[in-house]
């Protein structure tokens, strides 16, 4: 069982202790800096590390690292996974989650599932469906491997003890899902759709997952020519994004980043429309692009000015793409409708669906 | 299915995890952070180092003050910048005896801080600590439940050994509660008592038997953590809860599942038998997805026995185990998702594995620690299950944001998962990967590489090439790696590759990382006959650079230099001599070593036709067996999928070995349990697509198959008995029955002992030593009541025994608590032993013990005795003309219900003044107030004309007037709404004590606790009329029994039937010469208030008679 938690912040101070067994003194974390400092990125420490008599297993969320002390054995996707619902109901709580707001904050009462005879004046349901992309697209364009991670959000609003039952057009397309606690497996299994009764607020009803087996629309190309001449120490770089298969809608809130080799010392680059930085000490690459249209495809190009001496890179660096498209799933998953037993008023009901980038990588 | 009031949103997930709940505490305590400004106030104070040292004593006054106000906000913002100071971990020992007092806050926010505060320092405090004790003991008979259970759960985090057996008491009371909320927080009080004070395993074992039985879904997850923590080698506890644990794993909170699931793989383990032993023929379509080698061997052996043996059929209860946590797959949390895949990866039938691995896959989407424990339990399972994650190759594909471990696990397993069908792609894939910026990532990508080419002979040449075409790389680590790679392959190889070799002597010349250098003399050593003209060359070059080399490249030149002695002497004897008197020299003690052996071996003393000289050659240049390029995770199958153990690759504290499947099944009849199952019958294999229908099957279904082994519960009638008085009363022999009983009795009681009359039989007096220990006694005096029952002497010794009782407020309080102990001396001193008893009192033994030694009454102990006197008369409930011709009367019994001690008992007598039948009499819709419960009367089916019948209801009043209103139904339509509310008197039970202990805790009850008052009756009655008057008014015990008339005072004992809370009654007489008109006192001591002054009330009115 978890023995100690302690908050830590990325400078290395201890600023919470939680013990709930006997009390282990903060020296214990120690052994958790020695890790820390022997990773280069915050998240290369180990979630797990080993001590003379303690189990240290560790998050890293929003900037600040929660380590559990454990003393003996446990199943470590245990403490994981409770870190990180306590992080998220930081987040419920506070809106977010750092060290000031942990340390202002007092948190007294319980949140019920549901509070009993809970009333609004408007009664009212919204659903977003979101749909995230993750893909790889190799250098020369095609796919390598694309597949679509879904969450259903909502936000619920309705007085009294709802019993709500939503259907889906297709829900055959699902190839794996989770629920939120409150949702019917028995009533999922036998009929396919989602029979619940809702918490009350804001909550995440279903993620589901479209995997590698179904044909993934990918919604945008990057044309990209990169290279690191030797000699004087210049390189140059040429992108261009275009929209690929996007059912129609326009892309929006696209965004390309780049992490450079450390070669690589300054970037001079003109962009045809958006926005372009280059943070010399991080060496990312940032060009936020914004709406893409296809009459005009959106282009970068310029030269990158290289360490002189050093040899050039062997390689080109990923792009990380992101983007947004809105009123469209576009995995095609479709809410048939929405009905609530058990209330007698007429809620009103909304179901907004987004896609957006979720791991996009392309590679050069 | 969920039931949505009864979750508290965030209060679940601390459950399991915590020892200090988590609900409010935690956030409190760990939200808490000074408070905005007051945090820099206090900062300020220990800043500034000269204020630091000179108002040391000082510090925190203001705080103090704070506390100290009568104000509810200064104290709350006192108490929040304190606990801001605790969560920072600063040392606010010092504010102990300030804050203490402020346990009997009313305000709740306050009270929750201070609760938080005492759990943190009490281990620092004790003797203060000890102050706060009587507060939650009184708070655990508090009517509302999250009173109950807060005070449960803070009395447990105080880790003072003192008040063990006052948590051993809390603890017992509260597994018998009526809240489900409050008898899980006593299960998660166990593991905590347990570590505080092992010697009270046995105990706690019977009270985690009792948990393991609950039937409800909110405690049975805490039940069983509290097993695995205290008793996890108590399998038997679990063979009659199996079932039961199967069929509500679903509904159980999702920490709650992971426990479960844990608990239940061990248990699978010890009770069936292998799966696999042989493979059903139903598994036949699944074969070619297992890698063949794989199964080959591990079902080698046992197919040739297999074929002889009956075919394997699984138990049900095998099978209802994977059915019941299959759905758990699609759980939100990833830990219940890793328990199932776990259970399923050591219990499940090869073929029925795989469907785990969709729900593995998507975990791989989630944060960072995540992935990174799941993908190690991957890499393990791929070592030996291919198939499973065959079709999600591409899901293992690495991203250049992935941090390191998690693309070197990737890594591992793409070239687990590699096959001659998909070689092509996971190469493709590790080319990209080559040209990381990760420099570890690539040298772990080229072992990989390496790995592939030794396990599928189709592309070893091409990796070879490849790996090759890698030592021209730029980057020298790329190309060490590849050597060392390389070196390995070739000793795999059966061919020449003198291209390959002679390219790699020709590194020599710049490579500078030894591991590399080292592997490339190796080679050209080991294949010196192979490039006959460089290697005496090399050698040349390396013996110049011998004494700038590291060890083990000095290792390697000797080898080298040996080796080519033997083969190539005339070019190379002169340099090996060489290298040899260097190495001689070598700081290295293992070099000089081996360097003084080698020279005997290939510079014998005695000449070269020596008998070692012959032997040099064989023993140089023997064949050695080619290293195998194998998962490192091969290993890890001995350790739990998913456990730390597992994770670490070590042994970690605490770990507990996955026991073997039996050889033969132990008997599967001991899970066979009184609840009648949904089962289905037995199946060869699983099919789970097919019988998706009834996973989550709760119990309603009662379609019993096992209601032949325990016929007797059945016409009970009520599912939940699991110890119905059916079972034990039934055949079997009476000692066993009894123990049963007594271990197991369910929350509304309805064991022997509760049926059990008052005056039992002398018979059971040798059942008194056993159950007195068992329940009457936990606070400790439970050995001393028999050895002491000589009498007064050894009273005043026994209470003594206890050791931190009421000296600690008196002295160690000082100046600003004595305030706060007003209340302290009030209620009885902590520990005495007495008091603890109460609210199970009635249920469980001290009636039988009563009934045996009723008169001795011992010097130390409160003992329940029937009642004193019965009133005969009944009162009228419903009139005839109300009732439409039902007449109902009833009348108290003051004999205890059947059904639970702690209700009234009310026994009603029907009338039909009518002409016609009325049937079916029946209680209609009851309205009750707050924690108010009633045991309906048993249906009357059918009331002659002018007939009378009988019936008995059950009240618990909660030891309040709050009147019990429901409605009276005849013939299924005419209802009458009654209303019934038990004068105080009646909501009683007499209890006896011996006069010494009688003073003594009404002594301990005065000030608020005391009720007094006199009244004048008209003329001046004698004792025994008195007595009779209280007796018949109130249903208490006259003490002091058989003084005669000029005895001027009279005492009456008796206690609550709800909380078992004391009541002392005491008349005082005025001399019997004193005429009429001379009063008479009335005194009543109860520790609730109200019951005492409303019996006051009751008395006076009856005296007046």
């Amino acid at each position: 069982m978890i023995h100690s938690l302690f908050i830590i912040n990325h400078g290395g101070d201890v600023f919470l202790e939680k013990h709930w067994k006997s009390v282990i003194h903060r020296s214990v974390c120690d052994y958790f800096f020695d890790a820390q400092s022997r990773a280069d990125d915050p998240v290369d420490v180990p979630p797990v590390i080993t001590t003379p008599h303690h189990y240290l297993i560790s998050v890293y969320r929003a900037g600040l690292y929660f380590v559990s002390v454990c003393t003996s054995e446990m199943m470590p996707l245990f403490v994981i996974e409770f870190l990180h619902r306590v992080v998220d109901t930081f987040k419920d709580y506070f809106g977010d989650c750092t060290e000031s707001l942990i340390k202002e904050h007092y948190v007294l009462s319980n949140v019920p599932w549901r509070r009993s005879a809970v009333k609004y004046t408007n009664n009212e349901a919204y659903f977003d469906v979101v749909e995230e992309v993750d893909a790889i697209i190799d250098r020369s364009g095609s796919t390598v491997f694309a597949e679509i991670q879904g969450y259903i959000d909502c936000s619920v609003k309705l007085s009294g003890m709802p019993d709500l039952t939503m259907t889906f057009i297709n829900p055959r397309l699902f190839d794996d899902f989770s629920f939120h606690p409150c949702v019917r497996f028995k009533r999922w299994e036998s009929e396919r759709l989602l029979s619940f009764i809702p918490p009350d607020g804001s909550f995440r009803l279903m993620s589901y997952h479209i995997g590698t087996q179904s044909v993934v629309a990918v919604p945008l190309y990057v044309r990209h020519n990169i290279s690191f001449k030797t000699g004087p120490g210049t390189g140059r770089l040429d992108l261009t994004v275009g929209p690929k298969q996007t059912m129609g809608r326009t892309v929006e809130n696209v965004l390309l980043e780049i992490n450079m080799p450390k070669q690589v010392l300054n970037c001079m680059l003109t962009p045809s429309q958006g926005r372009v930085t280059f943070d010399p000490v991080s060496r990312l690459l940032s060009w936020t692009v914004g709406r893409v249209e296809q009459s005009k495809l959106p282009n970068l190009r310029g030269s990158l000015s290289l360490q002189t001496g050093a040899p050039p890179p062997d390689a080109n660096p990923a792009i990380n793409l992101q983007f947004t498209i809105s009123q469209l799933a576009v995995s095609g998953v479709k809410v048939n409708r929405l009905d609530m037993y058990g209330e007698k008023y007429k809620p009103f009901k909304g179901v907004k669906y987004i896609t957006r980038a979720g791991r996009f990588q392309v590679r050069t | 299915m969920w039931d949505p009031k009864m979750l508290p949103r965030i209060a679940p997930m601390a459950t399991s995890v915590g020892a200090a709940g988590f609900g409010a505490d935690v956030r409190s305590g760990m939200a808490a952070g000074g408070g905005g400004g007051g945090g820099d106030i206090e900062y300020g104070n220990e800043a500034t180092p000269a204020g630091f040292f000179s108002a040391d004593f000082k510090r925190h006054d203001d705080l103090k003050q704070m506390l100290d106000s009568s104000k509810d906000n200064l104290k709350l913002e006192a108490m929040k910048r304190i606990i801001g100071m605790v969560a920072k971990g600063r040392d606010a020992s010092d504010l102990f005896p300030a804050v203490v007092k402020n346990v009997v806050s009313k305000n709740i926010e306050v009270k929750k801080l201070v609760y938080t505060y005492l759990v943190r320092y009490a281990e620092e405090k004790q003797d203060l600590a000890l102050l706060s004790i009587s507060t939650f003991q009184r708070a655990l008979k508090d009517p509302n439940q999250l009173i109950r259970a807060n005070a449960l759960r803070v009395l447990s985090s105080i880790r003072v050994p003192v008040i063990v057996p006052i948590m051993m008491l809390a603890i017992n009371d509260s597994v018998v509660d009526m809240s489900p909320y409050v008898r899980k927080t006593a299960a998660h009080a166990i593991p905590k008592l347990y570590s505080l004070d092992p010697d009270q395993k046995e105990e706690l074992v019977t009270v985690i038997e009792k948990l393991l039985a609950d039937r409800t879904t909110l405690v049975v997850g805490s039940a069983v953590m509290a097993f695995e923590e205290v008793c996890p080698e108590r399998i038997d506890l679990v063979h009659k809860n199996f079932r039961k644990l199967c069929n509500v794993l679903v509904d159980i909170e999702e920490w709650g599942q992971v426990i479960i699931i844990n608990m239940l793989t061990h248990y699978a383990r010890t009770q069936f038998i292998d799966p696999n032993l042989q493979d059903g023929p139903g598994d036949q379509p699944e074969r070619p997805f297992y890698d063949d080698s794989e199964s080959e061997s591990e079902s080698e052996g046992s197919d040739a026995e297999g074929q002889k043996r009956k075919p394997y059929v699984m138990d049900q209860d095998h099978a209802l185990l994977l059915r019941s946590t299959k759905p758990l797959l699609q759980s939100r949390n990833a830990a219940v998702v890793m328990g199932v895949a776990q259970l399923y990866h050591h219990l499940a039938p090869r073929s029925e594995v795989s469907l785990v691995t969709k729900a593995m896959i998507r975990l791989l989407r989630s944060h960072r620690e995540v992935q990174s424990v799941v993908l190690t339990c991957i890499a393990s399972m791929t070592t030996q299950r291919k198939g499973m994650f065959d079709p999600y190759l591409k899901s293992f594909f690495v991203r250049s944001c992935d941090s390191s471990h998690i693309k070197i696990l990737k890594l591992e397993i793409l070239t687990n998962l590699a096959t001659e069908s998909s070689i092509s792609i996971v190469l493709r894939e590790f080319q990209t990967y080559i040209a990381s910026h990760d420099k570890t990532f690539v040298a772990a990508t080229i072992q990989a590489i390496g790995r592939c080419a030794s396990n599928i002979a189709d592309v070893t040449d091409t990796c070879l090439q490849g790996l090759v075409a890698l030592l021209s790389n730029r980057d020298e680590s790329v190309v060490a790696e590849s050597v060392v790679v390389i070196k390995k392959l070739l000793q795999t190889q059966p061919g020449e590759h003198k291209e390959i070799i002679r390219h790699m002597a020709r590194l020599v010349d710049h490579i500078k990382i030894p591991m590399a250098r080292a592997s490339i003399l190796w080679l050209i050593g080991e294949y010196c006959d192979r490039i006959p003209r460089i290697a005496p060359d090399v050698l040349r070059k390396m013996a110049k650079t011998f004494i700038n080399e590291e060890d083990i490249v000095k290792l390697q030149i000797v080898n080298l230099a040996s080796k080519l002695c033997l083969t190539n002497p005339e070019q190379t004897e002169l340099l090996a001599q060489y290298v040899y008197s260097l190495a001689r020299y070598d700081p290295s003690y293992d070099l000089r070593d081996r360097v003084r052996l080698m020279r005997h071996l290939v510079f014998p003393a005695d000449g070269p036709n020596s008998r070692l000289g012959k032997y040099a050659r064989r023993i140089f240049m023997a064949t050695k067996p080619a290293p195998r390029l194998e998962s490192s995770f091969k290993d890890r199958d001995q350790f739990q999928l998913g456990s730390l153990s597992h994770y670490i690759n070590a042994r970690a504290t605490g770990y507990r070995e996955l026991a073997s499947f039996p050889a033969e099944a132990p008997d599967p009849t001991v899970r066979n349990s009184v609840v009648p199952l949904p089962e289905r019958p037995p199946e060869p294999a699983l099919q789970p697509t097919r019988q998706r229908g009834f996973y989550s099957d709760s119990s309603s279904e009662d379609e019993s198959e096992d209601s032949d082994s325990d016929s007797s519960s059945s016409g009970s009638g009520e599912s939940s008995g699991e110890s119905s008085s059916g079972e034990s009363s039934s055949s079997e022999d009476a000692a066993p029955a009894r123990n049963k009983a007594r271990a197991r009795a369910p929350p509304p009681t309805r064991g022997v002992s509760a049926l059990r009359p008052p005056q039992a039989s002398s018979s059971d007096s040798d059942e008194e030593d056993s159950d007195e220990e068992g329940s009457t006694s936990g606070s400790g005096s439970g050995s001393d009541s028999g050895s002491e029952s000589d009498g007064s002497a050894s009273s005043a010794a026994a209470p003594a025994a206890p050791p931190p009782a009421a000296p600690a407020p008196a002295g160690g309080g000082g100046g600003n608590s004595v305030d706060l102990l007003l209340e302290l001396d009030s209620v009885p001193a902590p520990l005495g032993t007495e008091l603890l008893t109460p609210s199970l009192g009635g249920l469980l033994s001290p009636v039988a013990a009563s009934g045996a030694a009723p008169a001795t009454a011992k010097a130390d102990t409160i003992e329940l005795v029937s009642a004193q006197f019965v009133p005969s008369e009944y009162r009228e409930l419903v009139n005839p003309i109300t009732g439409s011709g039902l007449q109902v009367r009833y009348r108290y019994t003051r004999a205890p219900h059947l059904y639970s001690a702690a209700m009234t008992s009310v026994e009603l007598s029907f009338t039909n003044t009518t002409q016609q039948e009325m049937t079916d009499i029946h209680v209609g819709q009851k309205t009750l107030t707050a924690g108010l419960t009633l045991h309906e009367f048993a249906p009357v089916s059918l009331l002659a004309p002018g007939g009378t019948v009988g019936s008995t209801l059950g009240v618990d009043f909660r030891d309040s007037t709050h009147a019990a209103r429901f409605d009276i139904v005849t013939g299924g339509s005419r209802t009458v709404p009654v209303s019934l509310a038990a004068p105080m008197g009646e909501i009683l039970r007499p209890v006896t004590m011996s006069d010494d202990l009688f003073q003594r805790r009404r002594a301990q009850l005065r000030g608020m606790n005391e009720a007094g008052g006199s009244v004048t009756p008209a003329c001046c009655p004698t004792p025994s009329d008195v007595r009779k008057l209280v007796l018949a008014a109130v249903n208490v015990a006259a003490l002091s029994s058989d003084t005669g008339d000029n005895e001027r005072q009279l005492r009456f004992a008796g206690q609550t039937m709800s909380s078992g809370t004391l009541v002392l009654i005491t008349v005082g007489l005025p001399a019997a010469d004193a005429g009429d008109g001379a009063a008479v006192t009335v005194t009543v001591n109860c520790e609730k208030m109200v019951v005492g002054n409303m019996l006051l009330k009751e008395l006076k009115t009856q005296l007046l008679r």
